[in-house]
């Protein structure tokens, strides 16, 4: 696969990090309910930035989870080999809060859709928002993003490649062709 | 990530000995994100939705079958008990003959207990469209019982390899002892083996473990002293002069476990005969005794396989 463009650098992205975070707090009113929930594995990086930064602003610390959707996903028997499994952690019930998934791509949405399965599956909570780094579009679910990072035209055959220091030494977003 | 080793390269679980130490350290990791599974308000997760499992249970067995049946039932299968007593075995009906008819009716995996060695084996081969998991078979293997061992091992000392276990008790007729021993040494913990002559098969320091002759040798500097059930379903007649001298010999006492280095763990893989391998205060003393840990593992690492297992083959798309 070919870089064709390289969307976002360590900086910029870092900005966009801190708007999404900026846009979940006005968004909400008050942060006691507030829980961030990054779908992993890319989510979970970005999700903790955000939280760090609603932190930072706020003065006090938000609830932070982690879901793992592996075991919702609609296509687990028709791919082989079996996609790692890793725990759930979410710090309390969720029950009566507004959840915050965080991911890094939003594409088909069908991996949005396995979150919201795994996510009631922990109790009811009373809204959930979806926030996400990279809207890329060609959504095959009818699910959307209430706080985006950069939003990406693209074509169906092109890959979004989110790097993260977290998980892959550096902070950068690659548009590449197949 | 780790995509070469995402993957367990059978269809089927049949035995320790044919696993690798990455396969084992996959189930092992796989099971800690089942563990959290039977934390939650629903214990239920859609990974097996639609595949039918058969427990085909030729043995008496209370904990393992169970056990299969939650893991089983959390991951969303249809399961299907089937014991030997009250079916068509009664009426002479053989092992194949059972299982082609189940076979004919489309499971995706078979969970087999039998007394015979090699029977999962005998299935595997001849289904070629299905998983066989080994439950146990006569005195062969146990693998998710030692992988659950392992489990409870790693979960409490963060490590298996140069761990001390020691295993006391009959090595001879014990089908867990021989899968722990493959997963152990293959993990590079440090075996020690200590049972009454008769209860020791010759020549078994060859599978890389050390053989002592007293239960008070094989205590020091272990980490983990795993007690093991007097079969006496198998023995026939008794090893030993009696269940007395047994435990006044090889049995797991309280004086026995305070000679041990601060911090052992104590196992047992059930069903336990108490004053026979191990005394009671020791058994339900939970600040050594991880027992019912195992148990509540067991189901994790059951998950873990049959996840595994259940992938695309399974699912008849090739």
């Amino acid at each position: 696969m070919n870089v064709k463009k390289r969307l976002l650098d360590g900086p910029r992205m870092n900005r966009a990090i801190k708007r999404m975070a900026i846009e979940v707090v006005e968004r909400n009113r008050g942060l006691d309910d507030l829980m961030i929930v990054g779908i992993r594995s890319r989510g979970v990086p970005i999700g903790e930035r955000m939280a760090k930064e609603i932190e930072e602003m706020e003065g006090t610390p938000v609830s932070f989870g982690i879901l793992d959707i592996t075991l919702y996903r609609d296509d687990l028997t028709l791919v082989a080999p079996q996609p790692v499994v890793k725990p759930t952690k979410l710090p309390e019930p969720i029950d009566d809060k507004v959840i915050v998934l965080v991911d890094d791509v939003l594409y088909t949405g069908r991996t949005v859709r396995s979150a919201l399965d795994a996510l009631i599956d922990f109790g009811r909570p009373r809204q959930v928002m979806l926030a996400v780094l990279i809207d890329r579009g060609h959504r095959e679910l009818p699910i959307h993003a209430d706080v985006i990072g950069k939003t990406v035209p693209t074509d169906a055959n092109e890959v979004i490649k989110v790097k993260l220091t977290e998980t892959d030494g550096e902070d950068e977003v690659l548009i590449m062709e197949k | 990530m780790r995509t070469a080793s995402s993957a367990l390269k059978s269809k089927d679980l049949l035995g320790i000995e044919l696993l690798t130490p990455e396969e084992i350290t996959l189930i092992l990791d796989t099971a800690e994100g089942f563990k959290e599974v039977s934390e939650r308000p629903v214990k239920k997760v859609p990974a097996l939705r639609g595949q039918l499992i058969i427990n085909l249970f030729m043995e008496a067995s209370t904990r393992t079958r169970v056990s299969f049946e939650i893991a089983e039932k959390r991951l969303s299968a249809d399961t299907l008990n089937f014991a030997a007593s009250g079916s068509a075995v009664e009426k002479g009906e053989t092992l194949i003959d059972t299982a082609e008819n189940l076979v004919a009716m489309h499971p995706n995996m078979i969970v087999i207990r039998h007394k015979h060695p090699g029977s999962p084996r005998m299935l595997a081969d001849r289904f070629e469209n299905i998983s066989i998991i080994n439950a146990g078979d006569g005195a062969h293997e146990h693998p998710t019982q030692a992988l659950l061992d392992a489990f409870t091992i790693r979960e409490r000392l963060g490590r298996l390899q140069g761990v001390n276990v020691s295993i006391i008790g009959d090595i001879k007729y014990s089908r867990v002892v021989r899968s722990n021993i493959h997963l152990l040494t293959k993990m590079k913990a440090n075996v020690t083996l200590a049972a009454p002559p008769t209860l020791m098969p010759a020549e078994i320091e060859q599978m890389g473990v050390r053989v002592v002759h007293s239960l008070d040798e094989a205590i020091e500097g272990a980490d983990v002293i795993m007690m093991l059930r007097i079969q006496l379903e198998r023995q026939g007649k008794l090893s030993f002069p009696s269940l007395r001298e047994y435990y006044n010999t090889f049995g797991l006492t309280r004086e026995r476990v305070r000679r041990a280095k601060a911090g052992v763990l104590v196992m047992h893989p059930g069903p336990m005969n108490r004053g026979v391998e191990i005394a009671s205060d020791v058994a339900d003393d939970p600040k050594v005794s991880v027992i019912l840990d195992q148990v509540t593992n067991g189901v994790a690492v059951r998950m873990a396989v049959l996840y595994l297992l259940g992938g695309a083959h399974a699912g008849g798309s090739e």
